[in-house]
């Protein structure tokens, strides 16, 4: 399906940040907002909830904690006992350092899958943008348009607010 | 909240805009090689053949050709296990503890140390692999019920913490360097005109966009690798000097290795940081991302480390005398004293007094001394743990097994072949890959107010001897929100 964007191209975030404030106010849907880097603020002034993902690694680390405590527990406790200098089988002070690096391992390798994957973010062979400057200098605001769209009244919304262009632009799977 | 001082020195200097950054650090990825990188590659790539060539008399005849002996049974191989970790510790502490304390300066240089841990792990990995003697049987470290019985791993030994503690280390350092690798690679998808790079690097980048979502999770995810990295890079030197620690003999069961093992990983790390930093800065042309500032503030630093390290030497003296054991005091003595004084001695010197002359301003600001510098201490700090592990293993109980060590030609091969896969890895890396973080970079552009790109006419050059306070700050009436950076 195609879909049709209005573009506006911001030279500077700062400019970007009140344009956003200023456009959604004026009651237009921004579609997305793509920047080299990252804007701070830009999540309040779009309405970006805050990210879940602290919880999830927090539970990813959880159950990396559970795993390394079962693990050394049932092979050395009770699978197959071991008497080692004289210790008890459950020593558990000897189990902290494996415990804990079990634990920063599911934390991080849970979180960062799941952030790729709800990024949708995996290797492709080509990647389609709507502005290739918008990785390097531009910050580009796209909002979706049609042909009941006012064109000229968006394009001058934009340009008040301190695009440096706007141009439009069609995408097929976007 | 961050507040812009109009005082602070800008980070990056030259007034750049947003697209210098690009420009500047996409340069050498896009332009040919050119001929003293070939040349650097070369010699690397000659010392790999040295690794390779050591490797194989290591696996067809054995660990027999080192010089290894009964006595003995560690040395240059842990030894180059533990100088290699130790230099890796450096990337993590720029990449995760630095952006935990909101150190910003660490955006020019956290890509290029992180790539270095990553490295510096490979290298350490392969000294133990080797030592294994049969590295094809490496999985058996990892708790696989053993196909004989059912016999386990044993979680109480500290090589087996090793294991958990380098595994996760690793993998954790490369998903924390590739996230982050993730935007500039999409920078350089977008510029790239060949086919090859377009593919490649539309690969390499996920499908990144730069959308704002993306971005917020992005910030997130960094955040909380940097606070997991932060303990997991103190727990893998801590494991590290574990190995000793735990142990029986004199010299090595002390209780303050951990945290003089963390300081000296440090302290090392810096050193190789200086050392390829100064290097690059000037290949590629990157003076002003890494300037001098930089540079200073990494020498404070080893400064710090380097004097922990130097405090500890004297209290391990001090505790060997203290707890009134022979066999520890005759450890100590022997070591300053006994055969292998010398390494003793090169390591006092290069560790605890190089440091030291870092007090000094201009030698903390003198790019040719400061090389200097980091190249003596990571002689320095290989000495430290030559001398921890073979002054403390020569001479044991029993003066009938009294010997020395002295490596083989095999021994000297491996060690200087990882030299040469390290360079190799890095070499490579800063051809193809940003060397800097390009999206970082451009977001403390704005750092100090003259700096900004939407701020020209003032003079961006503010020489590093001067401190008076710039008359551009930030009225009241600013028309920019400066509240919402951070």
């Amino acid at each position: 399906m195609t879909k049709r964007f209005a573009l506006g191209i911001f030279d500077d975030e700062d400019v970007l940040l009140h344009a956003v404030e200023n456009v959604r106010e004026a009651g237009v849907k921004i579609y997305e907002v793509f920047s080299p880097f990252p804007v701070h603020g830009i999540d309040d002034a779009l309405g970006i909830e805050r990210s879940r993902l602290p919880i999830a690694a927090f539970f990813f680390g959880l159950t990396g904690l559970c795993f390394a405590l079962w693990l050394q527990i049932y092979t050395l406790g009770f699978d197959w006992p071991m008497i080692i200098g004289g210790k008890p089988h459950i020593a558990l002070p000897a189990f902290i350092p494996v415990s804990f690096e079990l634990t920063v391992f599911f934390c991080c390798h849970g979180m960062v899958i799941t952030f790729y994957t709800i990024s949708k973010l995996y290797p492709r062979w080509k990647t389609p943008v709507l502005d290739v400057r918008s990785t390097d200098d531009k910050f580009v605001m796209a909002i979706e348009v049609n042909e009941n769209t006012d064109m000229t009244k968006l394009s001058q919304l934009l340009r008040d607010n301190g695009a440096s262009e706007v141009n439009q632009k069609e995408m097929s799977k976007f | 909240m961050q507040h812009v001082s109009p005082v602070r020195e800008p980070l990056v200097t030259g007034g750049k805009t947003y697209h210098d950054v690009t420009q500047d650090v996409c340069r050498q990825v896009e332009a040919a090689p050119n001929v003293r990188w070939m040349a650097a590659l070369s010699v690397a790539l000659v010392l790999l053949g040295v690794f390779f060539y050591s490797v194989y008399r290591t696996l067809w005849y054995g660990i027999g050709e080192w010089g290894l002996n009964k006595t003995v049974g560690w040395a240059w191989d842990i030894t180059n296990f533990v100088w290699w970790v130790g230099i890796g510790h450096a990337g993590t502490l720029i990449s995760a503890v630095l952006l935990l304390f909101r150190q910003k300066w660490r955006t020019s240089i956290n890509r290029a140390a992180e790539a270095m841990t990553i490295f510096a792990v490979i290298c350490a990995a392969m000294f133990p692999v080797l030592h294994m003697g049969r590295p094809w049987l490496a999985y058996w470290v990892f708790p696989f019920q053993n196909t004989f019985g059912s016999l386990w791993v044993n979680f109480n030994s500290p090589l087996l913490w090793d294991v958990f503690a380098i595994s996760t280390y690793f993998t954790v350092s490369l998903v924390f360097w590739y996230t982050g690798l993730v935007p500039d690679f999409a920078t350089i998808r977008d510029r790239a005109k060949g086919p090859i790079a377009k593919v490649a690097y539309s690969l390499l980048s996920m499908g990144w966009k730069g959308s704002a979502k993306h971005w917020s999770r992005y910030e997130t995810v960094s955040l909380i690798l940097a606070g997991v990295s932060t303990p997991l890079v103190l727990s893998v030197h801590t494991i590290v000097s574990m190995d000793f620690a735990t142990s029986v003999v004199p010299g090595w069961h002390t209780t303050i290795f951990p945290p003089y093992f963390v300081a000296g990983a440090i302290f090392s790390g810096f050193a190789m940081v200086l050392t390829l930093m100064l290097i690059t800065r000037v290949v590629f042309k990157l003076e002003d991302y890494i300037t001098i500032e930089h540079i200073a503030l990494m020498n404070k630093i080893m400064m710090v480390t380097g004097s922990i390290v130097g405090v500890a030497y004297i209290t391990e003296f001090f505790i060997a005398w203290y707890s009134q054991v022979e066999f520890e005091q005759y450890a100590f003595i022997n070591r300053a004293t006994g055969p292998y004084w010398w390494a003793y001695w090169s390591m006092m010197t290069c560790n605890v007094i190089t440091p030291q002359l870092v007090w000094i301003r201009r030698v903390r600001y003198s790019i040719p001394l400061t090389f200097i510098l980091s190249i003596i201490v990571n002689i320095g700090m290989w000495f430290e743990r030559f001398v921890i592990i073979v002054t403390s293993l020569h001479r044991d109980y029993l003066p009938s097994s009294w010997v020395m060590f002295s490596p083989t030609i095999i021994d000297i091969g491996i060690y200087v072949g990882t030299i040469g896969l390290f360079f190799t890895l890095f070499l490579l890396f800063a051809k193809f890959f940003p060397v800097i973080n390009m999206a970082e970079v451009k977001s403390v552009l704005k750092y100090t107010v003259d700096n900004g790109p939407t701020y020209t006419g003032h003079d961006p050059h503010h020489a590093p001897t001067t401190h008076q306070p710039s008359t551009h700050g930030v009225p009241a009436s600013a028309p920019v929100n400066y509240d919402k950076h951070d």
